[in-house]
Parts: C-alpha cells; structure tokens; sequence
C-alpha cells in the first residue's frame, strides 16, 4: 500500500482556499511526492462553500480522493460539511477564536490564527499562512520546505508580504508542534529526492501543447472552465509571437479560427458545452471548406448554464454529431493532465494533416486539477503540417485547385499571397476549384472525398488505452478525464477479489469500432462509467460494434468520480 | 500590371438581369486596377446572400463563408497575413441583420480591411423579405403589414467611432469606384455602404427611388467632425448623402500586437523547443535536506 497524506481546505470564496491549496500542493510536490490536488467551488466571487483537497504520496496519484488526514477549516460550514471525511487520527486545524469544533470525531488543533497574524505581522490578513504553517507542521514537514514555496509564491507582491507571510506561517508551525505535539505525526516523509517534476493543472498543460505545437492564433470568449487557456496563452504567448483575440462571441471565436487557418497559421478556439453550441454552425464551416482549426471543448454540467463551476461529461455525443449536414471531424479526449499536452499536440497535427475541425475534449474536473507529472520532453514534439505546398513549390504552380481530388480525399493546402496562385473555397458546395456548384454528381464526389478522410484517420488512429487482467472478469470502459478514478477503483476491487480489466478512451472519433469489438469481446461483462446521465458512451458502443455493455455507471451531480465511489458501485454490479 | 481582364468573372454570373450588384462588380474592378493590386494580393471574404456570391465574379483569393460571419473570418485572416489587402463583401441581411455584433465590434476593434455591404433594404436570395433597412411599411410575405424600423448603418457606424464611413450608389460607377480606392487605402476598418436596387424583389427603392434623392457631399464637407457626421449619417427619404461621411485616424488594431513586429504570423517558424522556459516555470525545485 502506497503511503499518502491528504489535506483538504474550506471556506468562503473570497477566503484564499485556494491559494492555502495551491501552497499545500507545492509544498508537498517540492517535498518529492507525488501529489494530486483537486478543486470545488461555486459561481460566485464571495460567500458560499469551497474546498480544495490535495493528495500526496510516494507513488503517483491520479485521482482524488475523500477521507482526510487534515483538515484545514476557514469557516464553521467546513467543519459541519467534511468533519466525517477525517480518516481516524485526522486533525482538524481551525480558528479557535472564529470557528468551534466540540464534539467532533477528530484531533482538534484549535488555534488563533488571525491573532497570532496580527501578533507576528502586524497583519491580521497573513492567518492564512498561519494555518498552512500548522498544517505542515502536523504533516511533520521541515519548515524550509514551505518557507521557499511561500517565497517563490509571493515573489511578485515584493518583500514585506513574503517576510510577513513566513513570519506567519512560522508562528502557526512553532504554535503546532508546541501546543499539541502528540498530533505532529509524519504520515509520509519528504522523499527530497531531486526530481524532473512539473506541477500543473489540465488547462496549463493544453496550453503548453498547444504553444509547442505551433499555434499562432487563438480567439476565445471567455467561458468556464477553459478561460485559463486562454488567459494563460495570452499572457505566455506574447513573447513568442502567439496572437490571442476575446472576440464578441463564440460565432466570432470559431470564425476567426477558421479564417486563421485558411490564411495559414495554426489556429484555435476555446470553450464549453454552450459556446461551443454557437460553434456548431462554424464547426461545419471548418468542415466544409476543409480548414483546420482545433477546438477545445471544456464539459461542465448542462444543459443550457447547468451548474457553471461543476463537471461532466455530457458532450460527447455532441462533438462527435454536432453541426448541420456530415462532414469528417476528430474527438479527442485526454485522460490525465500529462495527455492534455500531447493530445493538444496531436490535435493540431490532425488537423492540418487531414485538414478538418478537431475537438479537445475535457472537463472542468481535468482543467482545474493539478498533478505533478514529469517535465515534457519538448525534443519530442513534432510538427507535422500534412500536405502544405512549400514556397518553392508554389512558385511553380500553374493553377491550383484548393478541393482537388485525390486518392486520400486531401487536397494539398497552398496558403493565400504563397506564388501567385488564387486560393477558393465556399462553404457552399463546390467544385475542386471551390466556386460554387449545384449539380448532382459534383456533389456526390465532393461529399466522398471529404468523408474519405475518415478513412485515413481512423487508420492512424490510436486504440483506446487497455490494462488486461489474465481471467478478468469484467471490463471497466471509460472515456477522457475519469481515467485516474477508474484506474484506482480497479486496484482497490482487485483487493476484494474482482479481477478486471480497464479500457480507457482518449481518441475517441472516429470510433476505433475494431478494437473495441476485440477489447469488450476477452470478458463477460463489461461497465461503461461515465460522468452524465444518460451512458453516451456505453451508446456509442453499441451504435458501432452491436455490442451492449452489460453495465454502467453514471454520476451527473456535477462532481467528479472518486476512485472509491466506483469501487462501491462495482462490487455492487459483482454481487 | 493587372488589368480589368485579370479581374474577369471566375465562373458564370448568377445575378439577375439589371441587378445594381454588376455595377458594383465593375467598380471594384476598376478600384483593385487603379491600386495596382494583383488577384493574389486580394482575399475576399463574403457571406451569404446575393452579394456574398461576389467574390467568386472575380479573380481573387475567395472565402465564401457562413450567413453574417464575413467580418471574423477577414479579421483573422488580415491578423494571420497583414501583407492580403483583405475586402469582406456583404448584403444588407448579412452584415446588418445576422452579423450585426461582428459589425459593431469589428468597427469598433479597426483591423485594416475593407467592408463593402451592398444594401437593397430586402432579402433577395430568398425571395423578397423585409431587411434591417428596408422603409417602414415595406410590404413583403413576411411583413403583410409593413416593415416596422429602419437601422441606420452609417449613423451606427459612426456611434462606433468607425475609422472610415462611407456611402455609394452601384449606378454611379466612377464614384463607387473612388470611393472603394479610398476605403482599401485607408489605414484602418473602411465601412461602405453601397445602394442597391434590386430589380426583383423591391419595386419600392428602384433606381429612379434612388436618383431623385441621392446627391454627392459638399467640397467643404469635413468628414473629420464627428458629431456633425452622426447628424449627415442619419439624414434618409428625401435626401440621401453620397460620399466619405466620416473618417478618423484611430489607432489600427493589429499594429499594436507585438506578435506580428517582425513579419506576418503566416511567415513566422515553429520551434517546440523555445518553450522549455514555461516548463521551468512550473517546474517544482526540490529541497535538500540540510541535515
């Protein structure tokens, strides 16, 4: 059994839940383990109830998990709403002027946090750092090694808020280990080993990928949860020369992308299930005039504004037939944080390799989660821009035809002012030169051409990833960001004595239907899991292969899959 | 040079007989000659409509894109490579009607491209319905009882501080033809509206409407006083005002990204490896035990 500490903070928004989080997360990753951290929060500013928890052990962790080794309580409501998620021997650090804690089955460590603030730093606003102090001396963590997070994290707000933000926190570590030494107890060691570790969140790492992989221009409207990638693009990319536009709306979003990419630059867009509603008609555009353009769908819970801050995975079934009329598009969805960058690699290569729309689809659960995965190998990343003409190619051309039929179904691309050929295309039917047409039999060559393009892709394409058991009993099939979560309930029932096999979906569409067929044909039952309401994968199954996966489980409370959550429900289905 | 000939019609013209839109063919010929800009210097970009079939009755780059969506398409292509002379193409349905968000915040951000919306105050292509503009108690199948309030583009245009604004008349070919030379010279978003008759669908605003009304702005018009230009956008029925209405000198939106500095976007290399400094920034710095 791996060792692991988990960490979990609450209170109003507006209280720095998650600046305590993200210190806790750092610390812990600085520290050499290996640490997952995931956030809760509500749409608003003030006020309500959020938490983050954070995870960290001696081997990887990718998913979250719920019972707690130490809780740190900003208000009373965390208290009353997590105080049975403490695991036994778990310590509850709160407030001891502001917050009550009697009664509760926990270690208590009441402490006066803004006192000792106003105390060591004149400041009573540093109470925060004073209970992230208590918690890593609970933790039984060297102070140094959240001394330099605290440094690199306030570095920007200049030297008397990081001296009194270590001032602070070195008060609530002292005050810890005096006044109850009995709960200072390491539940795992800092394994200081010197490391290649990255710490970042879904968001981060597409974004990376989609810098490395070469994109120009990104126009987004802003919209959770995907608004990081573009904040953090525009504020990273303008150093390299990365154009990144908030447009008027989401139509003007994905038009823009769309008119990038047909003048010749690496262009994408951002958003959820209901910017990307606006997006359809633009889809089909990238469809029809074979411009690529990546998009990135980050599900939240729907229908129409759901719940703003929550997850899902509601959407599937909506990249895959979303848009008027058939054209050939690609779905991808990334199963962890370290996937979001290289299918964001991917993504850019197929698009322009098959010159189609593709879709990145993620979650809210996968955008705002951190985890420390390795650094990426940038010499790795290669760039591959599919049949564009070279300059010197094109300044021999005699003619150019931008929808010329070919074996493949893809035409070669010139971009617009490369020679002096005249690039056109329609979204209305077209003909190879892309001037519009109407007649019958140009428009069943162009449909087929078009769709050819499947055929190429789905060749190419990567199978769904597959963990097989000898004499599995059963197989667990999921999709994109649940994969941490399944992949850990599959551990813990294979304790019980279920042994099963996981079959997890990253490049989802076209649909990979051959293996599938194969992977679902080694086990009698099989459990599609799922974070919506009505199993859009466990259909999509069937549409394909004829196959009805004997089970599933569905969650649609906007809250993401823990990995125990589902190893309940499977030694359910076992029974 | 390029002459008329290179700017020939691409494929069969599909427009009604005495359609104002061949006027306005002409011109913009004649306008892209006299500039001395060659087909592949020009992207136009259109939408839907019966002037979005324009672009392909000459001999350019062409993106022929969705109903109303023109302007962010040839805001991103001008971005993507500034060195296109970049003209969108519209209708009075598309640009006015679907695309009315894109047009206030296209002339409000002023990327340096051409928007030329042929307004006939109906929707032509599909058959006759009432348009932003069409005149009050404009009868059609989809208003039997009239239509009801009239937009006025060029009064919006310059409430958006639009950096140019200008009106034509497709029968007065020498003029719309100056006037499209002075919008793709302009430095900036150029917005001009060219009157229209359709002879298919309004029997209303015909070219002889039009004719007794029209009439070209004073020499000592100054088109720099931008209240006064409101009051001169807003003047329709019995006069109507030809000519650069309003125009400024705001700053051009792509010239302030750094991004395209040193050549355009399109030219720029790709190189994965320039971004290990992001990954060093979240690149976590283990601590050595100091025991």
């Amino acid at each position: 059994m791996p060792a692991e500490i988990n960490l979990m903070v609450g209170g109003e928004a507006g209280q720095g839940v998650q600046t305590i989080g993200f210190i806790l997360a750092k610390t812990l990753s600085r520290a050499g383990l290996f640490v997952f951290a995931d956030q809760d929060y509500e749409s608003r500013i003030r006020g309500g109830h959020n938490f983050y928890r954070v995870r960290a052990s001696d081997s990887e962790v990718q998913a979250l998990t719920e019972e707690m080794d130490i809780l740190i309580a900003i208000d009373q409501n965390t208290i009353e709403f997590h105080h049975s998620e403490i695991r036994e021997q778990g310590v509850i650090i709160f407030d001891q002027d502001k917050v009550r804690a009697e009664g509760k089955k926990a270690n208590l460590l009441g402490i006066p946090l803004e006192r000792l603030s106003q105390e060591k730093t004149s400041n009573k606003l540093m109470a925060n750092s004073v209970a992230i102090g208590a918690a890593i001396a609970v933790g039984g963590y060297e102070f140094a090694l959240l001394e330099q997070t605290l440094k690199e994290h306030f570095a920007h707000l200049g030297k008397d808020i990081i001296d009194g933000n270590v001032k602070a926190a070195r008060a609530g570590y002292d005050h810890a280990r005096q006044q109850s030494p009995g709960l200072v107890r390491p539940r795992i060691k800092a394994l200081n080993q010197a490391t290649d570790m990255m710490l970042l969140n879904g968001n981060e790492s597409l974004a990376l990928g989609a810098m490395a992989a070469g994109c120009k221009f990104m126009a987004g409207y802003p919209m959770t949860p995907t608004t990081s990638i573009i904040e953090y693009m525009a504020d990273k990319g303008r150093k390299f020369n990365i154009v990144v536009i908030q447009p008027e709306d989401e139509i003007a979003a994905i038009n823009m992308a769309v008119g990038a990419g047909f003048a010749g630059v690496r262009a994408m867009t951002a958003t959820s299930g209901d910017g990307f509603a606006l997006m359809t008609e633009g889809y089909g555009l990238a469809g029809m005039t074979e411009t690529p353009v990546v998009i990135v769908l980050g599900q939240r819970s729907g229908p129409a504004v759901g719940l703003p801050t929550r997850t899902e995975q509601g959407e599937l079934g909506f990249a895959i037939y979303g848009g008027s009329g058939e054209f050939p598009r690609a779905v991808l969805a990334p199963c962890t944080i370290e996937d979001a960058f290289h299918t964001a690699v991917r993504a850019f290569n197929l698009a322009e390799k098959y010159q189609i729309p593709v879709v990145i689809l993620t979650d809210e659960y996968l955008a705002t989660s951190y985890q420390t995965v390795k650094k990426f190998d940038l010499s790795q990343v290669k760039i591959d821009r599919g049949q564009l003409i070279s300059d010197e190619e094109a300044s021999r051309l005699n003619g150019y035809k931008r929808h010329q039929f070919t074996e493949s179904g893809i035409s070669p691309r010139l971009m617009p002012m490369r020679g002096k050929a005249l690039v056109v295309t329609d979204s209305d039917e077209h003909d190879e030169t892309g001037h519009t047409i109407d007649d019958a039999v140009m428009r069943n060559r162009m449909m087929l051409k078009r769709l050819k393009k499947s055929d190429g892709l789905n060749s190419e394409f990567a199978k769904p990833r597959l963990y097989l058991k000898p004499d599995a009993e059963m197989t667990l099939v999921g999709w994109g960001s649940s994969f941490g979560a399944i992949n850990e309930a599959a551990q813990m029932v294979e304790k019980e004595g279920l042994r099963v096999n996981v079959m997890q979906f990253n490049e989802i569409w076209p649909f990979p239907a051959q293996a599938v067929t194969s992977a679902l044909s080694s086990t009698k039952r099989s459990v599609v899991i799922e974070n919506n309401a009505t199993g859009q994968l466990r259909r999509l199954i069937r549409a394909e292969t004829g196959i009805l996966a004997s089970g599933g489980i569905l969650k649609f409370d906007g809250r993401p899959f823990s990995p125990k959550q589902i190893a309940t429900q499977l030694s359910k289905e076992a029974a | 040079m390029a002459s008329l000939t290179d700017y020939g019609p691409a494929m069969e013209i599909q427009w009604c007989p005495g359609c104002g839109n061949f006027g306005i063919l002409t011109a913009m010929r004649r306008a892209l000659v006299a500039l001395g800009l060659e087909p592949h210097q020009v992207l136009m970009v259109s939408g839907i409509g019966q002037a979005g079939k324009f672009p392909h009755y000459l001999h350019s780059h062409v993106f022929n894109g969705l109903h109303g969506r023109t302007l962010p398409v040839a805001t991103a292509a001008k971005i993507a490579n500034h060195e296109l002379t970049v003209i969108a193409v519209g209708g009075d349905g598309d640009g006015y009607g679907e695309g009315g968000n894109h047009f206030i915040n296209a002339m409000t951000r002023n990327v340096n491209f051409t928007y030329m919306v042929h307004n006939n105050q109906v929707y032509a292509l599909t058959k006759g319905q009432a348009s932003p503009t069409s005149d009050p108690g404009f009868v059609t199948k989809t208003t039997p009882e009239g239509a009801w309030a009239p937009l006025r583009p060029l009064a919006l245009a310059v409430a958006c501080d639009c950096s140019f604004v200008a009106r034509s008349f497709s029968a007065d070919i020498d003029h719309l033809a100056n006037i499209i030379q002075l919008g793709i010279q302009h430095k900036g978003f150029a917005f001009i509206e060219v009157l229209q008759p359709c002879v298919s669908f309004n029997h209303v605003n015909t070219y002889e409407w039009y004719q007794k009304r029209v009439y070209k702005l004073e020499k000592d018009y100054d088109p720099t006083n931008r209240v006064a230009a409101f009051s001169k956008a807003l003047e329709w029925g019995e006069r109507i005002p030809l000519g650069v209405v309003y125009r400024n000198d705001r700053p051009v939106y792509e010239e302030q990204l750094g991004a395209l500095r040193t050549s355009p976007l399109v030219k720029q290399g790709l190189d994965p490896q320039q971004f290990e400094e992001l990954l060093e920034e979240l690149t976590v710095q283990p601590l050595k035990p100091h025991r």
